[in-house]
């Protein structure tokens, strides 16, 4: 076991890939000889060679459309969109090509891209380096959806994305890269060395796709979230001092529906939280599924605790941002007695 | 001079009721144009884009540097799959028109860019299509009845009744998937190239687009990443003339020929008569053979003429003029090769008749077997939960709900 903050360990996850697998590449913008802008690919040009961690042109729809077609000659490619705000020129290629590649040939052809791309905001980017376009993706069928909220994860679910053979749209909250934030920009940051999900295996491991991850057991309310929101819920919910069982989804396609379900059913009351904006958000398809699946064990309506639905903006980030405030509200609400 | 600024809006050769006019369409006389070596560089063999390389002249003789010298076997081969693919085409047509399939489009006039760009390429090289290359599938030897089992969505639909008529694939014929989507194609066919360099390979890829869909980013994107990686791959823009009701003017080719794409981007750009056998396939030779000996992809114009509608969905006489066709300069590709055989001694209108009889029968006895298998109306029919399946490699939790939920609807 090694200490590392999530950069490190997606850059060890890619690093065991390309050591393991000859048909595995990296492509993306400014991610090879310079290792990235986050500095997730450092170092493994000069390991691998240029043939294997290639940098591209300023264009993500070709990053794509190349990757899809390196993919279908037998290569394994990784492609890193810089930021989850420059995904959209490469959307027709991710939704109608990526996505549906094995369906239309009927499984003759097939894909297996991993898309990286840094998300969420909380680090001053204003609306072009900020945003949470999961629901987006989450709402194609053919995709799968995931976000770690920890090296840990980040590692372990990194290397079962790449390895799947399906592709997979892999979201890094990029305020998670450096250490866990609870929600409050005015503490001093915390770094990943002191949490227990930082010490991370330096070998070869997975983290299923479809599995959530009960980060806290709780009695009293259940809190459904993933990415940035895990640790902002968890230390809502410690100030309020309720006893939350606090989901980490990890993927959100596939879903983990029996955990959200044996959770709620226990605690009879549901908070579902994310960064994304709300209306139509992935959140409205877990609070369905909860209504769905556990309506006659709710105590108490659902709550949602969401980003605003304006684009993210610089000067009033930590007014848009989700923070344990409005975590706070939306707890009270579902703990209030009927 | 002009006082103002002004808005210039292309127009067509002729709309309906109008006396069609080709003088837009450069030509140059058949052995005109030299020939380079395949490894000169994009920037010294800029003329090619503007240039058209034509061997088959009007007296039907095949003349000048690009002259292929095919053996008269192999231009009997081009010959039949060129009419094999119209009679299909043919068939198809008045079966869709007959209720018996949803939709299908021809390849009417276009035949000699598939046919003779398939026979120019190894069998383990990589085709992405659009969907008027159905000459390629013909030339790699896919059979009718596959072909038309997909047309039908049978029970013998290698797509399981998932794609629209026309939308072949074939994994073991190195076909890709036909997306329906225009121009996706083009940059996927350069990152397979680019996989194909890669891992060491001798392998190139081929990929086909329309004119009108060379506007779409795609096509951008696939000229770029081809240049910078110089990926071995072969950018084909069939230049038919028309997308849909769009004459290749709101595409952007009165301004430029749409070869000379390629020398923007420091790709060489060739233009050929898509129309003529000879002159497509040694383009095509030419191309690949860049391509294999490291020289870098290369982008063809297919000059020719989308003689039919776009789609069974379509009437170009709401747009053009009908008697279109027979004003194009560059004539008939099947017409023009069999009056070359037939300069050549190796070929006679009664061999003719009789080949067309021959695959007339061929085309008749694999639709009766290919109906065998269902048609939209009647026979067996897929079974619906294939519906579900191929979404992921393993059916996730959701979708097997849903498929239950479907088995419970219907009962």
């Amino acid at each position: 076991m090694a200490s590392m903050n999530m950069i490190q360990a997606l850059n060890s996850a890619m690093d065991i890939m390309l050591g393991r697998d000859p048909s595995v590449v990296l492509m993306g913008e400014d991610i090879g000889y310079f290792g990235g802008v986050f500095r997730t690919t450092e170092g493994l040009q000069r390991k691998y060679g240029a043939h294997r961690v290639l940098d591209t042109p300023i264009a993500e729809g070709g990053i794509v459309g190349a990757a899809i077609g390196m993919g279908v000659n037998g290569l394994r490619p990784v492609a890193e969109i810089q930021f989850a705000d420059y995904i959209y020129p490469a959307f027709d290629q991710i939704v109608s090509e990526l996505a549906r590649l094995r369906y239309r040939s009927a499984g003759e052809f097939f894909a297996p891209v991993t898309i990286r791309t840094p998300c969420g905001g909380g680090i001053r980017g204003g609306q072009t380096h900020s945003q949470s376009p999961e629901g987006i993706f989450t709402h194609v069928s053919g995709l799968k959806v995931v976000m770690p909220s920890n090296p840990y994860d980040a590692k372990g679910l990194l290397i079962t994305s790449i390895e799947d053979d399906d592709p997979v749209v892999f979201f890094e909250p990029k305020r998670l890269y450096n250490g866990p934030f609870d929600g409050d920009p005015s503490k001093p940051a915390v770094p990943w060395s002191a949490h227990p999900k930082g010490q991370v295996d330096e070998g070869h491991y997975t983290v299923p796709l479809g599995l959530a991850d009960v980060v806290r057991r709780g009695s009293q309310l259940t809190i459904i979230t993933y990415g940035t929101m895990v640790f902002v819920a968890t230390a809502a919910a410690a100030m309020l001092g309720v006893d939350a069982e606090i989901i980490d989804l990890r993927s959100l396609v596939p879903l983990d529906v029996d955990t959200i379900c044996r959770s709620v059913r226990k605690t009879g009351r549901c908070v579902v939280a994310h960064e994304a904006t709300r209306f139509s958000g992935f959140g409205a398809e877990i609070v369905s599924v909860v209504q769905e699946e556990c309506f006659w064990d709710l105590e108490a309506p659902i709550q949602r605790v969401t980003g605003w639905d304006t684009p993210y903006p610089h000067a009033f980030e930590w007014e848009y941002f989700p923070g344990q405030a409005r975590v706070a509200m939306a707890v009270k609400a579902v703990m209030e007695p009927v | 001079m002009n006082k103002h600024s002004r808005l210039h809006l292309p127009r067509p050769p002729a709309r309906p009721g109008e006396t069609p006019d080709f003088s837009y369409v450069q030509l140059s006389p058949a052995g005109a144009v030299a020939r380079p070596d395949v490894n000169a560089r994009a920037r010294d063999i800029e003329t090619l884009a503007v240039e058209l390389v034509r061997v088959l002249d009007d007296a039907h003789d095949a003349v000048g540097p690009w002259h292929p010298h095919l053996d008269p076997e192999e231009l009997q081969v081009g010959l039949r799959h060129m009419l094999l693919t119209r009679i299909y085409d043919d068939r198809m047509q008045r079966t869709q028109r007959a209720g018996k399939i949803s939709f299908y489009m021809r390849s009417l006039g276009e035949e000699a860019v598939s046919v003779a760009q398939c026979m120019a390429l190894r069998p383990g090289d990589m085709l992405f299509p659009s969907y008027r290359n159905q000459g390629l599938q013909i030339a790699r030897g896919i059979a009718l009845v596959d072909l038309m089992c997909q047309v039908l969505s049978n029970t013998r639909d290698m797509c399981k009744g998932r794609q629209l008529p026309v939308l072949y694939h074939s994994k073991a014929g190195n076909i890709f998937s036909i997306s329906g989507n225009l121009a996706t194609q083009f940059p996927q066919a350069v990152g397979w190239a680019m996989a194909a360099a890669i891992k060491g390979e001798d392998h190139l890829a081929a990929s086909w687009i329309g004119e009108g869909a060379s506007a779409e980013a795609d096509f951008h994107h696939a000229l770029l990443f081809a240049s910078v990686y110089q990926a071995p791959v072969i950018l084909n823009v069939v230049n038919n003339q028309w997308a849909i009701s769009t004459f290749q003017g709101y595409a952007g080719g009165e301004q430029r020929s749409f070869a000379a794409r390629g020398p923007g981007y420091g790709i060489a750009g060739i233009r050929v008569d898509g129309n003529d056998f000879l002159a497509v396939y040694a383009v095509t030779q030419w191309a690949a053979q860049r391509a294999r000996t490291g020289a870098g992809p290369t982008l063809i114009e297919l000059v020719t003429y989308r003689a039919a509608a776009h789609s069974t969905s379509d009437d170009p006489a709401r747009y053009r003029a009908k008697d279109d066709q027979e004003h194009w300069p560059l004539g008939d590709p099947i017409e023009r090769l069999k009056q070359h055989l037939i300069k050549l001694g190796e070929w006679s209108e009664e061999r003719h008749h009789a080949l067309t009889a021959e695959l007339a029968a061929l085309v008749g006895a694999s639709w009766q077997e290919a109906v065998t298998y269902g048609t939209l109306s009647e026979g067996p029919k897929l079974d619906a939960d294939l519906m579900f399946e191929d979404v992921f490699k393993e059916m996730p939790h959701h979708l097997q709900r849903q498929r239950a939920l479907m088995r419970a609807e219907r009962g």
